[in-house]
């Protein structure tokens, strides 16, 4: 690990002028993964600003039943196990609990959890010279290498990693809006907007600025989001990152039409992949496979595979149609 | 479970100057240290604060500072007792656990999370002391492996995994023990289904699962009768 200072803040505007201080500098969270990557020497901050003292590790209701806020320093395993998210969310705490293992999610925090960077094997290992997030101009090793984990959909020429959390594909999902502190005050980012995908500067993951502070997640209220599900699909049944996985909420009418959907993938692409052509199909259908057949395909029509990913598209499509056949059958 | 060669310092421990380290078989990693290491052994204080504060002071063998980094300084609390240390910010809690603080229960595994053998308990809840700093835990309640036993009598935990045969090498048991009394605590171990799923963040390179959740279960049931 490279040489750095260290500081802790109690108050977020002096989270936030620290940071400004440090164009070098980031914020010190439950250190999952941050810590992880300083060890392997993908990022070598200069100074680390603890911020686990912040007075943002609070879950409350929104007033005018507005939704529900989720403090940046909430830990995973406290957002899983909360009441009103287990009610009204269960989608992002089947996905929490789907993520990593107990001790980490114990540690990880929302905020870090928006702000996770890829398990692309040669963004994750400098002995790979070839990465273009983790060193621009330097091409993509994954293209024409091992690209078994990699990006399905969005991804460019210059990056096919995909984004590695579980809780943010529930996000993208239950549109959360994220809530962020900067120099010149606060800002709120819709979450299709949050994560970026790689074009050309594949070393950008997210829009949010240097000197901005995470201090809130929003979850919108979504009556229907009671009636969700996080579908997660790996090479074990524990403990590993996605190949794909699908976040699926089901609002019916009074004839069982499908009145509203919400729908992202996870493992496929750069982002939380917001299924908007895929949600689209499924409006006044009956809620049967052949409906959400039809979704997976018009989602994946765009989907382009590698020489070891392909397998991704056929199993994205049939993900939807388990995901959402689950959610059918609890009607 | 830790390997009986290994001596945790403690305020039993006495006054642990050099010559009582070579005296004494039970440091023999402050021998090896010492013998295989620069030839220089530096002897620095750590402080062992009380509750009531500073009342002795330990010099022990530490590892030479790393150059560039300022040091900082920290209190920590673990298994009850308080140390006073200067730290690299780069120090991870499993390595001023082991290196700084000699309490060599908590392995080194993996050192990235992945494989649970540093698990150990900060404010009662299980985490991987390998992916979080020393600098960040000022005021916290660590407890580690050395901290679960009342005395001589053992955690209803470490007995059931000695009942069971809940390990063969060894190396994974530290971290098992104290992933495991946390998984009782928050109400996950249910069903044989839900104690393995819950316990996924701790490897077994042996393979000793079944028995690991033997003595689970087994601790279960004893300790809610």
């Amino acid at each position: 690990m490279n040489p750095f200072t260290y500081s802790r803040v109690v108050d977020p505007n002096e989270a936030v002028t620290g940071i400004a201080a440090k164009p070098q500098g980031k914020f010190l969270g439950g250190g999952t993964n941050l810590i992880d990557l300083m060890k392997m020497g993908v990022e070598t901050p200069d100074a680390l600003i603890d911020i686990n003292r912040l007075p943002l590790a609070q879950i409350e209701e929104l007033p005018d039943n507005k939704g529900v806020r989720v403090g940046a320093m909430v830990r995973n395993s406290d957002l899983a196990e909360h009441a009103l998210i287990r009610s009204r969310y269960p989608v992002l705490s089947e996905a929490l609990l789907s993520g990593a293992s107990p001790q980490l999610r114990n540690m990880a925090t929302v905020g870090g959890n928006l702000l996770q960077r890829t398990r692309c094997y040669y963004f994750y290992d400098p002995a790979f010279p070839a990465c273009n997030k983790r060193n621009p101009g330097s091409s993509c090793g994954a293209i024409d290498g091992y690209n078994r984990i990699h990006a399905i959909l969005g991804q460019s020429e210059q990056c096919i990693a995909t984004h590695p959390s579980d809780m943010c594909v529930a996000l993208a999902a239950l549109d959360a809006i994220v809530r962020v502190r900067g120099p010149k005050g606060e800002r709120e980012i819709p979450f299709a907007d949050f994560h970026r995908l790689p074009g050309n500067t594949p070393q950008r993951d997210t829009n949010l600025e240097h000197d901005e502070l995470i201090e809130y997640v929003d979850l919108p209220a979504i009556p229907f989001a009671s009636r969700s599900h996080y579908l997660k699909v790996r090479d074990r049944a524990s403990y590993a990152f996605a190949l794909v996985s699908v976040a699926a909420a089901l609002d019916f009418d009074s004839s069982k039409k499908i009145k509203a959907a919400r729908i992202a993938l996870g493992g496929v692409a750069h982002k939380p992949w917001r299924a908007n052509a895929a949600e689209k199909k499924l409006i006044g259908q009956p809620a049967d496979e052949k409906t959400f057949r039809a979704a997976g395909e018009a989602e994946l029509a765009a989907a382009k595979g590698y020489k070891h990913n392909s397998f991704k598209i056929e199993l994205a499509k049939r993900a939807i149609v388990r995901a959402l056949t689950t959610l059918g059958g609890m009607a | 479970m830790a390997d009986e060669s290994e001596t945790p310092l403690g305020p039993d421990c006495g006054d642990l100057d050099e010559l009582l380290i070579f005296g004494n078989p039970e440091t023999r990693r402050q021998f090896i240290k010492q013998v295989a290491g620069t030839g220089v052994a530096i002897t620095i204080g750590v402080n062992f604060v009380s509750g009531s504060g500073l009342t002795t002071e330990q010099p022990v063998a530490a590892s030479p500072t790393t150059p560039g980094g300022d040091s900082v300084k920290t209190k920590l609390k673990i298994n009850g007792k308080e140390y006073a240390l200067d730290v690299d910010p780069r120090t991870t809690l499993l390595d001023a656990l082991r290196e700084r603080l000699h309490l060599t229960g908590s392995k080194k595994g993996c050192d990235h999370g992945q494989c649970g053998a540093c698990t150990v308990l900060v404010n009662g809840r299980r985490v991987n002391s390998c992916l979080t700093l020393a600098v960040m835990h000022e005021g916290d309640e660590i407890t580690t492996i050395e901290g679960l036993a009342n005395g001589e009598e053992l955690h209803p935990m470490q007995a059931a995994f000695i009942e069971h045969d809940g390990f063969q090498c060894g190396y994974c048991t530290p971290g098992q023990i104290c992933s495991a009394v946390a998984l009782l605590k928050e109400n996950h171990a249910k069903s044989d289904d839900e104690i393995r799923e819950w316990m996924s963040g701790n490897i077994c390179r042996c393979g000793a699962y079944p028995n690991i959740l033997a003595a689970i279960k087994g601790a279960k049931t004893k300790t809610s009768t």
